[in-house]
């Protein structure tokens, strides 16, 4: 109780199922799932593949509308949202990672973090100063130029962390952010989430790795559309390989 | 994103594939530089025919005389001497729709000068017959009524005639010719005119006054003109009101009665150069209208890219939408996107519309005129074909959805 009074609850999910209509078949990749997050958390959300734990994180990301329940973030009732509004959610509230990083090709890497910053309605100048100063962050203020194509896996990574940050919002939603990478920068990405984590974002991922669940203050694992299991741990500290 | 900085964002997703943007701009281009080409030969066309018209003659009317009708058979206009002196002074006077009117009667004679001679067509006539056809003297002076009353030998010659007798660009005033033994003394020298829309070269001609003509050349038929009479309404829309005047006029004076058929015959030059008009107009109308529709084929080109470039970029499109694009932002960088391409189609288009009717003009020696309004009308047309074809594209993409798209490979 103590923990609710000093920290608001950001994300209250509460019964949200999601079915979809094959043929005749229904998938429930959803069933009945209530979560709460709390400012300050940094959570790792694990299951098998086909568990719904990505399904759970669209929605949660506002990408995507729960077939039933009802979902509030940051104090807002999202589940009815129109899509303007949600696209709204994602450009002000929260910042998303993609496992397969998602930039723009053939754009450079401050144009792609200036993105948010173009929909938000920001000015051209102060795009790029918050996108320089967002990259560098990141450590890759020496790349503000560079293209996609000429990053590595991790740099491209960093740059959508980048993206994620740039709109100050007030969570990131990750998905499999390290599943696209080795081992070696998977440590490295982590310990960026943790670094964003301690400067008093609140973050949530999914992964299938149990490694990359280890950085978690709380893992909640699902299975079949539903939550089994849901523990706080302590969180094991990502050291940057020298 | 506001509308303001939609345009150089779509531009600099243009710029990332510059020959798909030109090939796809290529026939919007094509489209506006025929419309453009088009429209200015047409005009160019129209203001010759103009020109040809004006050179024959201000607002004029020909009256001609009637036919002879006898046991049955008919011959043409003029056949037989209808109009006559007294007729020509009641169209001077009381028709208020004729600024001038003058008699023209014509034939061939062969002119010698001291060392050459040439036949040409020679015209007994008054001196508002230059008038009618806006005819003006180049050297010396026209005959005057004094000319006409004394019946003096004096020669008027077009340029054509003083060439051929004394030589290209000779001054041929107070020089002394023969027609038919009897000595004329050449009084003005005209104003080259060129052809006639048939290929008659109008400098081919020479003028003398009427009663010189009748005394000297070709006897005349006492009260009867033995020849034409040529009008000049006040203004070009008084051809009309001038025509049935006058038809009124001869019609009392001959005493014709209702059920009678005209015993002359008058033709409106202004209609017939309006009719010719109408010609160059509907062609130009063809034409144009056959460039608009390459231009809507270039249109449908611009939508056809866009389809193809929304698919290959629904990727791009899912994570536009995951940081924070609404519908209306991709509907609107789409959009744009198609506008512009369609818009520096136009312009290039314009540009070379306008080239090449400027080659066309240069070369059938007709005078270029661009055509502001067509430049704007066809601008603003390609921008409108960017809108049309690019909305279809447009919606579609801004109607996918974000999970969708971005699992799109």
């Amino acid at each position: 109780m103590v923990d609710l009074v000093v920290a608001p609850m950001l994300v209250v999910a509460r019964d949200l199922t999601k079915i979809y209509i094959l043929g005749d078949t229904e998938l429930r990749a959803l069933d009945g799932v209530s979560l709460t997050v709390v400012q300050g958390e940094f959570v790792a959300i694990m299951g098998p593949s086909g568990s719904g734990k990505s399904t759970l994180m669209n929605m949660l990301g506002c990408l995507d509308r729960p077939t039933s329940g009802t979902y509030t973030l940051d104090g807002q009732e999202v589940s009815r949202l129109s899509r303007g509004h949600l696209a709204e959610m994602r450009n002000r509230t929260i910042g998303f990672v993609f496992q397969s990083f998602n930039l723009l090709a053939r754009t450079s890497a401050i144009e792609n973090v200036e993105l948010p910053l173009v929909y938000a309605g920001l000015g051209r100048r102060e795009r790029r100063e918050r996108a320089r100063v967002a990259l560098e962050s990141v450590g890759l203020g020496g790349r503000l130029d560079h293209r996609p194509s000429q990053l590595s896996g991790g740099q491209q990574q960093r740059v959508a962390i980048a993206r994620a940050i740039v709109n100050r919002p007030k969570m990131i939603f990750a998905d499999e952010p390290t599943g696209n990478l080795d081992t070696k920068t998977s440590v490295d990405v982590m310990a960026l989430f943790q670094t964003l984590w301690r400067a008093g974002l609140t973050i949530v991922y999914v992964t299938h790795e149990p490694d990359v669940a280890r950085y978690a203050s709380r893992i909640v694992i699902v299975r079949d559309g539903k939550i089994v299991s849901d523990t706080k741990q302590e969180p094991l500290i990502a050291e940057i390989a020298a | 994103m506001n509308l303001i900085n939609v345009m150089p964002i779509a531009f600099t997703a243009l710029m990332r594939n510059k020959t798909r943007s030109f090939l796809t701009a290529l026939g919007v281009i094509i489209g506006v530089a025929s419309v453009i080409s088009m429209v200015a030969v047409g005009e160019g066309a129209k203001a010759r025919v103009s020109g040809v018209f004006a050179a024959m003659g201000t607002n004029m009317l020909i009256i001609l005389s009637g036919s002879t009708s006898t046991g049955g058979v008919s011959g043409g206009f003029g056949s037989m001497p209808t109009l006559t002196w007294e007729d020509l002074r009641a169209i001077r006077n009381q028709a208020p729709a004729v600024r001038w009117a003058a008699p023209a009667q014509t034939t061939k004679v062969t002119i010698a000068a001291e060392d050459q001679n040439w036949t040409t067509s020679i015209t007994g006539t008054s001196p508002e017959f230059f008038d009618v056809r806006n005819w003006v003297i180049d050297r010396g002076s026209l005959f005057g009524d004094s000319d006409l009353q004394a019946a003096t030998k004096v020669l008027v010659v077009g340029a054509t005639v003083s060439d051929k007798l004394f030589g290209p660009g000779s001054d041929p005033i107070g020089r002394t010719v023969r027609i038919r033994a009897v000595p004329f003394l050449i009084v003005g020298l005209l104003q080259r005119k060129g052809q006639s829309p048939m290929g008659t070269d109008y400098d081919d001609a020479a003028f003398v006054p009427v009663e010189t003509f009748q005394n000297q050349i070709q006897g005349g038929l006492q009260n009867y003109i033995a020849g034409i009479i040529v009008v000049s309404a006040i203004s070009a829309e008084d051809t009309g009101r001038a025509q049935s005047e006058i038809t009124s006029l001869l019609r009392d004076r001959h005493h014709l009665g209702p059920k009678d058929d005209d015993d002359f015959n008058i033709r409106n030059l202004t209609e017939m150069a309006n009719a010719q008009q109408q010609g160059t107009q509907t062609l130009t109308a063809l034409l144009a209208a056959i460039a608009v529709v390459s231009l809507v084929v270039g249109g449908i080109g611009i939508m056809n890219i866009m389809l193809v470039s929304v698919t290959e970029r629904t990727r791009e499109i899912g994570v536009r939408m995951a940081v924070g694009a609404k519908p209306w932002h991709v509907l609107a960088q789409f959009l744009a996107e198609a506008v512009t391409l369609s818009m520096i189609g136009g312009l290039i288009g314009i540009v070379l519309g306008s080239v090449i009717a400027r080659v066309v003009a240069g070369r059938l020696g007709w005078t270029y005129s661009p055509r502001v309004d067509m430049i704007l009308l066809s601008f603003g047309f390609s921008a409108l074909v960017g809108v049309g074809f690019g909305l279809y594209p447009a919606r579609k993409a801004s109607r996918l959805d974000p999970i969708e798209a971005l699992r799109y490979e």
